[in-house]
């Protein structure tokens, strides 16, 4: 890679590069062996920085033009059939914006938050290497075969490259991974707004706000995007302030404070009815407002904590990796690497990458900027939200993410356990810290939304606003990461109904007719109760369901990523380009070590805290016994539980056998790929660009 | 085709391809380039049409 790379390079670049490599080394030195001392979070960003820019301009550039060997000159899908609609050659500054948007969202937002109770430093390492190594290469190379493919999704290339038993297998992972994420993400919007009136107000108006802005867009003034949003904006500015008058008022706060079982009915209500609805109505608009909010938010967030520059108060490494932490079970390996998730690998960005971009990529030059270069990005904001989540005093992060079987429900007996634990911290802080962000309990706000707000609002009212707007900032944070949350519940279910329509009307054909109402009730019921299941049962949760769904949904958002690299591998072995395939191997061995550990442990580890099986029997033995373990009341309960914790081994077991089986067929097409004297791969295009039709 | 746009032309692309409507003078000029004399949407019916498409069909993923 050096003599390709290094010889484009002056004297004047190479110093360039020498500068910012020491810059990025020295931030990474300051990151990893400070100890004691609070460092300020400038150093973690200047070391991403460098690190991105490093890998950037070498790695990726080595990726481009040695293992895939890019063609500027080769006409992508945008030219081939340029309509003006799907596929459209577009600028690729505008065209990473699209792709960012895409690719952006809670979970590299969440991911790191949890994982920030084993200090700063373990996380940061993860999403830095994970990025470089395994993340951004995934997005990049996906986009250049599908690229290659005429923008065919994930599921289509596993099914030319590999066989359909491949490509059905995949599917049924993609359908499972899908249910998991719906329901893991709704889940942390109700921990969000348990007992939080004013959030759960502003939530809530979003509703109206919305459907306001469908009507107005579609029928007042059609397709005025821009006015339209600025009004709705406004509107959820004027529902975020008057949220606060809710609060203060015991007479409408009432009716705003809600309990767990409560939002969780509400939230699986308004799935269905999302669902159903006509899309430009309410799912068109929400998403609109979120992701303007989204992208205008993280701005925001970058510029504060270059401004603001806060001290990262937790530890680099707590006495947590050995497993015993309170936020999530699990030991450093595996369980880190699926805890961080999105923020390093994702496999739903292959799903992303197959998707819309390669329609609209001008020339297979800028894929290493879209691909590489958006993956880079989401990093950085998984960095923030690290950032967000550690310049919190610890004492206040553990009685923030802790459930509350751990450490009761009193500021008095939190702060005891909590100092006990080494993060010495008073019962008034954390009263007067809920105090100033206009809640009622920090305690056990589990699911990491909360701590992001509480981390943002710090930041963010360091130069906005000061101690007054914490409040504020607080309910700005919880409402951005609802909003874009809920975007993600109604499209997810939608997408979830088209694919067991398609799955089931494989058997049924008539079911598979997408305009009919029957079967879009049907088929929305059943995307909505196979998420709400799991949702409820997350909130009913002996450990406060993070703690179990969170797991869950890391191993199988790895695994996606994995079953992506996997079929990147055996494109390249089908190009005959196996002497670069250690670029694909490396990462998809490690996510198959990791999601493998973590599955099996899921499923047989001995700790009731981790193994699913384990949890079941302790309380099948307290049932034969005759005792109720704690959070049951009844042997109803009980049994639930029981069953619940059966439910997520098999979804344990499924992930580990849909991994397993892509693994023989992809080792199957990777032999056969190398028994055969030339290249196998299934490319479409590569002649010169067809001749106007007429 | 979208080369020397200004930046807040450029932003404005960004922002309506955010949420999937791609730029409606590229495809005004397509349908001028390609099918000349052929009907084409007016804005209105350009917007719906991209509306629908964004989350019908085989819908669209969101990430996580």
């Amino acid at each position: 890679m050096s003599s390709h790379a290094s010889a484009s390079l002056s004297i004047r670049q190479i110093m360039l590069w020498l500068v910012v490599a020491l810059a990025g080394a020295g931030s990474l030195g300051v990151v990893a062996l400070s100890r004691g001392e609070p460092i300020s979070a400038a150093w973690l960003v200047i070391a991403a920085l460098c690190v991105y820019l490093i890998a950037y301009r070498f790695y990726a550039l080595f990726i481009a033009r040695r293992v895939l060997r890019v063609d500027p000159s080769r006409p992508t899908p945008a030219w081939r059939h340029n309509d003006g609609l799907d596929y459209v050659p577009t600028n690729r500054y505008v065209l990473f914006g699209h792709h960012f948007a895409a690719i952006a969202g809670a979970g590299p937002l969440v991911g790191p938050v949890l994982a920030a109770q084993m200090g700063y430093l373990p996380g940061t390492l993860w999403i830095l290497v994970g990025v470089v190594f395994a993340g951004a290469v995934q997005d990049m190379i996906i986009l250049f075969f599908s690229t290659r493919r005429d923008g065919r999704s994930l599921g289509d290339m596993v099914r030319s490259e590999m066989g359909p038993v491949a490509g059905g297998i995949a599917l049924i992972g993609v359908l499972l991974i899908m249910i998991i994420l719906l329901a893991v993400l709704a889940l942390v919007v109700v921990k969000a707004l348990v007992g939080s009136p004013w959030g759960t107000f502003t939530v809530f108006a979003t509703i109206p706000i919305a459907l306001f802005m469908g009507v107005y867009s579609r029928f007042l003034r059609v397709g005025r995007i821009g006015e339209m949003s600025i009004i709705g904006i406004a509107m959820l500015l004027a529902a975020l302030m008057y949220g606060k008058v809710v609060s203060e008022d015991p007479a409408l706060a009432h009716y705003f404070t809600l309990s767990g079982e409560q939002l969780a009915l509400c939230i699986i209500g308004y799935g269905f009815v999302a669902s159903v609805l006509p899309v430009w109505l309410l799912l068109a608009p929400r998403d609109y407002l979120s992701t303007f909010l989204k992208i205008g938010t993280m701005g925001l967030l970058a510029i504060g904590i270059l401004i603001v520059r806060p001290n990262l108060e937790m530890p680099a490494v707590t006495q947590f990796i050995d497993g015993s932490g309170p936020v999530w079970a699990g030991s450093l390996f595996p369980f880190l690497f699926i805890t961080i998730a999105c923020g390093a690998v994702s496999g739903f960005h292959s799903l992303i990458a197959s998707g819309t971009t390669p329609k609209m990529i001008e020339n297979e030059g800028q894929i290493r900027f879209i691909g590489y270069g958006a993956m880079l990005a989401e990093s950085f904001v998984a960095i923030m939200a690290m950032i967000a989540a550690t310049v919190l005093h610890p004492g206040v992060y553990f009685a923030m993410n802790s459930p509350a079987a751990l450490i009761a429900t009193d500021a008095v007996s939190a702060a005891q356990v909590i100092s006990n634990w080494g993060f010495v911290v008073t019962p008034e802080h954390l009263t007067q810290l809920a105090k100033d962000v206009g809640e009622n309990t920090l305690l056990s706000r589990t699911g990491g939304a909360p701590t992001l707000a509480v981390g943002m609002a710090q930041i963010l009212a360091g130069f906005l606003g000061g101690q007054t707007m914490m409040g504020i900032w607080y309910h700005f944070a919880i409402l951005f990461e609802a909003l874009f949350i809920l975007t993600t519940v109604d499209a997810g279910t939608r997408v979830a109904r088209f694919m067991i329509q398609d799955s089931v009307g494989s058997v049924v054909p008539r079911f598979k007719n997408t305009e009919s109402w029957v079967n879009n009730v049907i088929g929305s019921a059943l995307a909505v109760s196979a998420w709400g299941y799991f949702l409820y049962q997350g909130v009913v949760d002996p450990m406060g369901g993070i703690n179990t769904l969170w797991p869950l949904f890391g191993i199988s958002n790895q695994m996606l990523a994995a079953i992506a690299l996997i079929l990147c591998t055996v494109i390249l072995f089908k190009m005959k380009r196996e002497r670069y395939a250690w670029v694909t191997l490396i990462p998809t061995t490690w996510l198959l070590v990791c999601t493998m550990t973590a599955g099996l442990q899921k499923l047989f580890h001995p700790d009731p805290k981790i193994g699913f099986l384990a949890q079941a029997s302790r309380f099948e033995t307290a049932l034969a016994e005759g005792r109720i373990l704690a959070p049951a009341k009844s042997v109803g309960q009980m049994n639930q539980i029981i069953f619940n914790n059966y439910v997520d081994a098999v979804m344990s077991g499924l992930f580990v056998l849909v991994v397993m089986s892509m693994v023989v067929f992809g080792v199957v097409a990777m032999w056969r790929a190398l028994g055969s004297p030339k290249p196998t791969a299934i490319e479409i295009g590569g002649g010169p660009l067809p001749k106007p039709a007429e | 085709m979208p080369q020397k746009a200004g930046f807040w032309k450029m932003a404005a692309q960004t922002a309506r391809l955010m949420v999937g409507i791609p730029d409606y003078e590229t495809y005004l000029e397509h349908r001028r380039a390609r099918h000349p004399g052929e009907p084409f949407m007016s804005w209105e019916e350009f917007f719906k049409e991209r509306q629908d498409a964004r989350y019908k069909g085989k819908g669209r993923f969101r990430c996580c």
